[in-house]
C-alpha cells in the first residue's frame, strides 16, 4: 500500500458556503505531509472528513485503502489523531485517559499497560501519571494527547496544529520522535501548522490550501523555488496574500467561553 | 462490551470524585422533604391520608433520581464542549456502545443519589412497609433512572450549548416532577390534570416505587412495571438515535 491517503475531487458545502472546493492530493505511506493554509482555509474541515467526523458533499476519499464514509470502523482503526482543541477528560488522571483510549481501541491489557508506561515516559509525564488532567498545564495536556494518539500503533497520525502553545524544547522532542516513527515504523503523518519553519523542517511534502482550494503542493524546496522566496513563510505569504482572515466563533467556542467563566481559569489552557 | 464497561466506569469515577455534586444535589430533595413533609404532614393525616412522610418519601426519592438522571444525560453537552466527546466518536466502537455505556453509567449515578435520599428519608421518619418488596423498589428506581438518563441523552445530543438548560429545567423537568403524583395522590384530580399525570412516565415510576415501599398503589405493580419498562425501552432507543446523529 503505497498511497495511505487519497483525496480526489473532494467538496464540502455548508449551505451556500463552500469550505472545501474540489481538492486533490495523495500522501504516500511513511511520509510526513504538511497541510498549510490561513485560518478558515478548510484545513480542519478536510481533516474532519478524512477522520470520519464529517461526511463530504462529494468526492472520493481513501484512508489506508478504506472509505471514511462507508468503512468507518476500518478507517478509525488505522489512524490516531491529535485534535486542534483539547479532547481529554479533565476529571480523570493521565493514566486513566490513556487506559480508556486503549480499551476503546481494543489494545490487549498487558500490552496496554506496557505501551502506556513507555509513551508517558517518552512525553515526560511518568511521574505525573496519577494526577488529574485538570491540574495539567496546556503543554502537558498536548504532550499527553500526542502520547494517547500513538497508543494503539496507528498507521496514520493526524495532527491538527499539534505544537500550538508548546515550547521549542517540547516541539523538537515531539517532532524528532515522530520523524523517527515515520522512518522506522513507516507511520504516515498528516499535520497542519501555522509555524512555517516547522513545516519546512519536518515535512516531506506540503500542500497549501486557501479559500477551500489547493493553491500549491510539492516539497518545501519546490515551493520556495516556484515562488522565488528564501523561506517557506515568504513562499506561503506569496501564495496566499497578506489579507488577515476572520473566522466566526462556533457554538462550541462560545460554550468554552462560558465554561471558563463558570469553572474559573483553573484547568484550562 | 468492553467499551460499554469503560465508559460506564468513567461516569461512576467522575461522580465518586465530585463530593460537591453528591452533596449539592441533595439540597433540593432535602428541602422538599422537610418543608412539605413537616409542613403538610398534619393536614394530610387529618384528611385521612395517613402518614404523609410515608406517602411523600417515594416521591422525593423519584425526584432525586429524575433530576440526577436528566443531568447525567445532558452532560454530553459538557463533553462536547471540553472536547472529550470527539475522542470517543472517532474510536473504532459503535455509537450504540458509546451511548449505552454513558447512559448506563448515568443511570447508576442517579440510582446512587436515589439511595442516599432513601436513607435520608429513613432518618426523617419514613418507614417502609414490606422489606420483601425492596428488590422491586430498586427495580423501579433503576427504571426511572434509565428512562430519564435516556431523555437527558436525547436532549444533550440535540442541544449545542447550555443556553437551553433553563428551558429544559422549567418546562420539562419541573413539570414532570410536579405532575407525577410525587407530592399528591393521583386519584380524585380534575379531569385534564388526571390525563396529564397519566401521560407522564414518572407517574408510573412514582406509583411503582410508592407501591413497593409504602404499599399504596394508584394503579398496580404490574401496570407500573410494564408501562415503565416499555417507555424506558422506547426512550433509550430515541436517546441512542439522537446520539448516533451527532456531527462534530
Amino acid at each position: 500500500m503505497s498511497e495511505m491517503i487519497v483525496v480526489q475531487d473532494l467538496v464540502k458545502n455548508y449551505g451556500d458556503f463552500c469550505a472545501v472546493n474540489h481538492i486533490w492530493f495523495t500522501v504516500a505511506g511513511g511520509k510526513i505531509f504538511g497541510f498549510l493554509g490561513p485560518n478558515g482555509a478548510g484545513k480542519t474541515t478536510t481533516i474532519k472528513m478524512l477522520t470520519t467526523m464529517l461526511e463530504p458533499t462529494s468526492g472520493t476519499l481513501r484512508v489506508n485503502g478504506h472509505d471514511p464514509t462507508h468503512e468507518q470502523r476500518q478507517v478509525r482503526r488505522s489512524f490516531g489523531i491529535v485534535f486542534q482543541d483539547p479532547s481529554l477528560d479533565d476529571e480523570l488522571t493521565a493514566y486513566e485517559n490513556m487506559d480508556l483510549h486503549g480499551v476503546l481501541y481494543g489494545v490487549p491489557s498487558a500490552e496496554r499497560a506496557k505501551r502506556i508506561d513507555m509513551l508517558l515516559e517518552f512525553v515526560g509525564l511518568s511521574d505525573r501519571r496519577k494526577d488529574f488532567v485538570k491540574f495539567y498545564s496546556g503543554g502537558m495536556k498536548r504532550r499527553l494527547e500526542v502520547a494517547r494518539a500513538l497508543l494503539h500503533k496507528p498507521r496514520i497520525l493526524f495532527m491538527d496544529e499539534p505544537t500550538l502553545g508548546l515550547d521549542p524544547q517540547t516541539r523538537n522532542h515531539i517532532w524528532s520522535y515522530i520523524q523517527r516513527l515515520s522512518k522506522e515504523e513507516n507511520v504516515t503523518v498528516f499535520f497542519t501548522t501555522h509555524y512555517m519553519e516547522e513545516a519546512d523542517r519536518v515535512a516531506d511534502d506540503v500542500a497549501v490550501i486557501d479559500h477551500g482550494k489547493i493553491v500549491a503542493q510539492g516539497s518545501p524546496a519546490e515551493l520556495k523555488e516556484k515562488t522565488q522566496r528564501a523561506t517557506l513563510e515568504d513562499a506561503f505569504i506569496a501564495l496566499t496574500g497578506h489579507t488577515i482572515r476572520e473566522e466566526e466563533a462556533t457554538a462550541t467556542d462560545r460554550m468554552r467561553m462560558m465554561g471558563r467563566v463558570w469553572r474559573g481559569q483553573r484547568g484550562r489552557r | 462490551m468492553k467499551a460499554i464497561y469503560i465508559l460506564c466506569m468513567r461516569q461512576l469515577k467522575r461522580y465518586g470524585r465530585s463530593p460537591a455534586r453528591v452533596v449539592g444535589s441533595l439540597g433540593q430533595p432535602l428541602l422538599f422533604l422537610i418543608a412539605l413533609g413537616f409542613g403538610f404532614g398534619r393536614m394530610f393525616a387529618r384528611a385521612g391520608g395517613g402518614s404523609y412522610m410515608n406517602f411523600l418519601a417515594p416521591g422525593i426519592i423519584s425526584m432525586a433520581i429524575l433530576f440526577n438522571a436528566v443531568f447525567s444525560g445532558i452532560e454530553i453537552i459538557w463533553d462536547r464542549q471540553f472536547g472529550f466527546l470527539k475522542e470517543t466518536l472517532v474510536a473504532p466502537v459503535s455509537r450504540l456502545d458509546i451511548v449505552l455505556g454513558r447512559t448506563l453509567g448515568g443511570a447508576i449515578v442517579a440510582l446512587a443519589q436515589g439511595f442516599i435520599v432513601f436513607v435520608i428519608c429513613l432518618v426523617f421518619g419514613f418507614r417502609f412497609g414490606n422489606s420483601l418488596l425492596l428488590p422491586m423498589a430498586i427495580v423501579f428506581m433503576f427504571l426511572i433512572a434509565l428512562l430519564f438518563t435516556s431523555i437527558g441523552t436525547a436532549i444533550g445530543s440535540i442541544l449545542q450549548d447550555m443556553q437551553g438548560f433553563p428551558l429544559i429545567m422549567n418546562f420539562l423537568v419541573m413539570p414532570l416532577f410536579f405532575f407525577s403524583g410525587a407530592l399528591f395522590p393521583v386519584r380524585d384530580l380534575p379531569g385534564p390534570l388526571q390525563i396529564a399525570l397519566r401521560l407522564n412516565p414518572l407517574t408510573y415510576g412514582v406509583d411503582g416505587l410508592r407501591g413497593a415501599l409504602s404499599n399504596q398503589f394508584a394503579f398496580s405493580m404490574a401496570t407500573d412495571f410494564i408501562v415503565l419498562s416499555i417507555l424506558t425501552a422506547i426512550l433509550l432507543a430515541i436517546g441512542s438515535y439522537f446520539f448516533s446523529r451527532i456531527q462534530l
